[in-house]
């Protein structure tokens, strides 16, 4: 979607802060969503594709005015109820009965539903040490291969899409094959992995900002054959 | 937004506890409210178990980080075997240390020379080698770098200090797609005698984004 998220080439935003000695975390509340996140992907309920596209949702004025983490926390929010494993009603009036000051009773978790991956501490560390495959061990037939000219598609899809508006209609070269990775597109919209190949294209910043950008600067975007035609 | 920052800007002790009142037992709002709303629910339905956080928070927080880029960097400064396994199959390569797993799985090591500097970002989202550098710093994640690097990388690059001559090629790479990319940066003149740990203090977070150069011994 063309969403405030794609946010390469725009203008306004003002220097670059670092923040000396920044802490990994500037609330408790941020590691609790950081993990919310991380444990609820792995539920199994839904895939990373789809809470990247949750994220993208925020409304843009709502998204520019807040932290990484709350645009975090309100993708799994959404995830968390449009995959039925909460309501919005319930999650309305859990906030309600929390804001009051009021004390949640203490209940023994139920059984969760069948065929869900419940992480256990155990199993943590085993878990993020391994990480998810997303090169696809399939035999798919690669479009292009490295050294050939290729051209961006142009178009304007309303869900998930990792060609950034920035690189749509440009012409770049073929700089490597990554291998064989699920597509994310359809991934995000229907779980759907279409799995392809994807590649690292060069291209001159002069191809994307025109003749004023330096002769000397590149951009390297990782792109799959379906955003590519060649050129 | 650089605006979280400016939030904090009073307090780098990392206890911000006292900002939140709901950690003393006062009503929560916000973020921290509606968090605490979400887990606890999630938690109620048995569907997350609350001691697997603590342990994913603590190994972000306390055993993941940069340290352990700069030790690979490091080794590449100085055993060139190393350096070509890290260039041709970098989760590999990385695995060598036990640098694996989630946000890492498919690793690309870019190296800067005295012709070309690579710098790495993420237009779309946050996409950053957990592995190796750790969760990514607010910086990484806001705007205006996310809109920056891209269409001005020289001008970020002057902000954060790194001034490159004319001749020198910049690449920026954006991370689109699952792809992580570490910067392996150059090894400063003047290190020749130095240990491979003494080495690693040199390198620094940013070096190995691409926004930073090495630390001079």
């Amino acid at each position: 979607m063309n969403g405030v998220h794609d946010l390469g080439g725009m203008h306004g935003f003002g220097p670059v802060e670092p923040e000396p000695n920044e802490p990994v975390f500037h609330a408790p509340w941020e590691r609790r969503v950081f993990a919310l996140n991380v444990i609820g992907g792995m539920l199994g309920t839904w895939n990373i594709d789809m809470s990247r596209y949750a994220r993208e949702l925020m409304p843009p004025a709502e998204y520019l005015a807040t932290s990484y983490y709350e645009h975090w926390l309100y993708g799994l929010e959404k995830l968390a109820v449009e995959q039925g494993l909460i309501t919005r009603e319930e999650l309305d009036a859990r906030v309600k009965t929390l804001a009051s000051g009021a004390a949640v009773p203490e209940t023994k978790p139920a059984a969760p539903p069948a065929g869900l991956r419940i992480v256990r501490p155990a199993e943590v560390e085993r878990l993020l040490s391994t990480g998810n495959p997303f090169r696809v061990d399939v035999d798919v037939p690669p479009r292009f291969k490295a050294g050939e000219r290729v051209l961006t598609k142009n178009f304007q899809p309303l869900g998930h899409t990792r060609l950034p508006r920035y690189a749509r209609a440009k012409r770049g070269v073929i700089d490597r094959d990554h291998g064989v990775f699920v597509f994310p597109d359809t991934n995000a919209a229907r779980r759907d992995k279409k799995p392809q190949h994807c590649y690292s294209v060069r291209f001159e910043a002069r191809e994307i900002w025109g003749p004023e950008a330096p002769a000397n600067e590149f951009i390297h975007i990782d792109l799959w054959d379906d955003y590519l035609e060649p050129a | 937004m650089s605006g979280h920052s400016h939030d904090h800007d009073h307090d780098h002790d990392h206890d911000h506890d006292h900002d939140h009142p709901g950690e003393h037992g006062a009503p929560l709002s916000g973020p921290a409210l509606r968090a605490k709303a979400l887990e606890s629910l999630l938690v109620e339905k048995g569907l997350v178990d609350p001691a697997a956080l603590d342990q994913l928070i603590d190994r972000y927080e306390t055993k993941v980080g940069p340290r352990n880029g700069a030790r690979v960097v490091a080794r590449a400064w100085t055993d060139p075997a190393f350096k070509r396994r890290l260039l041709q199959d970098t989760s590999a390569a990385m695995a060598e240390f036990g640098y694996t797993g989630r946000q890492g799985e498919n690793m690309v090591a870019v190296e800067n020379t005295p012709k070309v500097h690579n710098m790495v970002c993420c237009t779309l989202c946050s996409c950053y080698p957990w592995p190796v550098l750790g969760l990514p710093p607010v910086w990484y994640k806001s705007a205006p770098y996310r809109a920056r690097a891209v269409i001005d990388p020289r001008g970020v690059l002057k902000e954060f200090g790194v001034t490159l001559g004319d001749d020198v090629e910049v690449r920026v790479w954006d991370s689109t797609a699952e792809l992580r990319y570490l910067v392996l940066p150059m090894r400063p003149p003047g290190t020749e005698g130095m240990t491979e740990d003494q080495l690693a203090e040199l390198v620094t977070r940013d070096s190995m984004i691409g926004t930073g150069v090495v630390k001079q011994p």
